[in-house]
């Protein structure tokens, strides 16, 4: 049976609650919180980039200044690319997480 | 030892004076009454050009505090000061000063809190921040104002603690007296360089400050910061071992004055012990075998030390000047019966409140106090006597 990893003891710990090593944030896997997901509809898409402007986490992925679609490690659901999406119809749609994790979109 | 100047100082000017000497990267404070004069004074220094110290005056004691935490974190040797209502102001900010381990030196200028307003001294605003994680050091006079905060900073820096220096409000910090400083270059060879391990502009280390912890980190860091208030103690005593050799003048956690065969001995803080100690040699004239313990470092607390220097006591009676409302008695008289009690000394122990809002503490007030303590239906009592008050 695997040994469970200890977490450190105060003895371990840097001084002064400090975290050494910059840039950890990126570490925090955020996307866990979600209870909703958004999910690109390509054809209807017109790659206006207003969902990657109003992203509040940098969640929505842009390459060569197309939308590719969205990043689930640290998209937390807010809905915000969804509600700005200026396509009649909307090529962005929120569905539930455990519809999603159900595989039926 | 070096050459030593005497000069006529109040208490906030010669914590300016030392503050000048120590030449500091940041200052930043905002005014109150009594301790306005330190950083006034101070900022006259730096309009001068007589220290390299970048001044920030802000909007309020809690942003004193908080430029503070800032300019410490980010590596620089930071002092500033404050009293009563602005010390109780940035108290959420002393809390993180402490848990973020910073080596800020804070000249508290002891002045009761409101309400009612009142801007004289009493020890309410420092006993207020007791449990904040500060080193706190209390002056009884000009002298020891000076010799303090040149020796805080050095602890600070040593122990990764933030040191509080206290003086009382008006009595010492507006009282002129003679005291001896340093040479300029003495004080700067024995503050060094700071020299922190870790600080945001070091760009090859990078650092997160201020983080959060859930409950599977919180309790851990608070056992650090215990551990080095404990460690503290010891940093306090070789720092003033350090200081005796360039000054001439030795400081210890607290100090004894006739207490060797003392059978009865007040325990006071601030100024007042001064005072006490000139009831002392008056009864000691008189053939009584009194004594005073003066406290000098109240944080951490000096529990097995001071039990020791009680033991051969028939009774003591410890002046609180303050009250910490809690329906038995004073902050400094619960510390000297938890340190009492544990060492298995069941003394008798009057606490005296006395002094708030600046009420004058009088000899023969003092006095009265050793005659209760030389009285023994009094002593049975274990009272609480508000010393002074209007009935």
């Amino acid at each position: 049976m695997a040994e469970k990893k200890q977490k450190p003891g105060w003895k371990e710990l840097p001084q002064g609650d400090l975290i050494i090593g910059g840039g950890t944030a990126r570490e925090f896997k955020t996307g866990d919180w979600r209870s909703e997901r958004p999910i690109h509809i390509p054809e209807k898409c017109i790659h206006c980039l207003t969902c990657w402007m109003y992203c509040p986490d940098s969640a929505v992925i842009v390459k060569d200044g197309k939308m590719m679609g969205f990043d689930y490690d640290y998209c937390k659901g807010c809905g915000i690319c969804e509600h700005e999406c200026p396509v009649k119809g909307k090529a962005i749609k929120m569905i539930s997480e455990k519809d999603a994790k159900k595989g039926c979109i | 030892m070096g050459k030593s100047n005497i000069v006529a100082r109040t208490g906030n000017e010669a914590m300016a004076e030392a503050m000048r000497q120590i030449n500091p990267d940041v200052v930043a404070a905002y005014p109150i009454t009594p301790a306005t004069e330190i950083v006034q004074i101070f900022a006259g220094y730096v309009a001068d050009g007589l220290v390299d110290t970048e001044f920030v005056p802000v909007e309020s004691e809690h942003s004193a505090m908080s430029a503070c935490i800032g300019s410490s974190a980010a590596g620089g040797r930071v002092m500033t000061g404050t009293s009563s209502q602005g010390l109780a102001l940035m108290a959420e900010m002393l809390y993180i000063a402490s848990g973020l381990r910073l080596p800020i030196v804070l000249a508290d200028v002891n002045r009761a809190l409101s309400s009612p307003i009142n801007i004289h001294c009493d020890h309410s605003d420092t006993m207020m921040v007791r449990d904040s994680g500060w080193i706190q050091i209390f002056s009884e006079n000009a002298q020891e104002a000076y010799d303090n905060m040149v020796q805080a900073l050095r602890i600070a820096e040593t122990a990764c603690l933030p040191v509080m220096v206290t003086t009382d409000g008006f009595i010492i910090s507006h009282g002129m007296e003679r005291i001896e400083i340093l040479d300029d270059a003495e004080v700067k060879k024995f503050v060094g360089e700071y020299k922190p391990k870790d600080y945001l502009l070091n760009f090859d280390r990078p650092i997160t400050v201020g983080a959060l912890d859930l409950q599977d980190y919180y309790f851990e860091h608070r056992r650090q910061l215990a551990e080095a208030m404990k460690d503290s103690k010891n940093v306090i005593l070789n720092i003033a071992k350090d200081y005796a050799k360039i000054s001439g003048r030795s400081y210890g956690l607290f100090e004894s004055y006739k207490m060797e065969d003392a059978k009865v001995a007040i325990i006071a803080l601030g100024s007042t012990a001064g005072t006490t100690k000139v009831v002392v040699d008056s009864l000691r004239a008189k053939g009584v075998k009194a004594g005073l313990l003066k406290p000098r470092v109240f944080r951490p607390f000096p529990k097995e030390e001071i039990a020791e220097a009680l033991k051969g006591l028939d009774a003591v009676a410890v002046m609180d000047r303050s009250d910490a409302i809690n329906g038995q008695e004073g902050p400094l008289c619960v510390e000297i019966k938890a340190a009492l009690y544990d060492k298995g000394l069941n003394k008798p122990v009057l606490n005296y409140i006395y002094g708030l809002g600046g009420r004058e503490i009088k000899l023969d007030e003092i006095e009265s106090i050793y005659k209760d303590l030389g009285d023994a239906s009094k002593v049975k009592k274990n009272s609480v006597i508000y010393l002074g008050v209007r009935e």
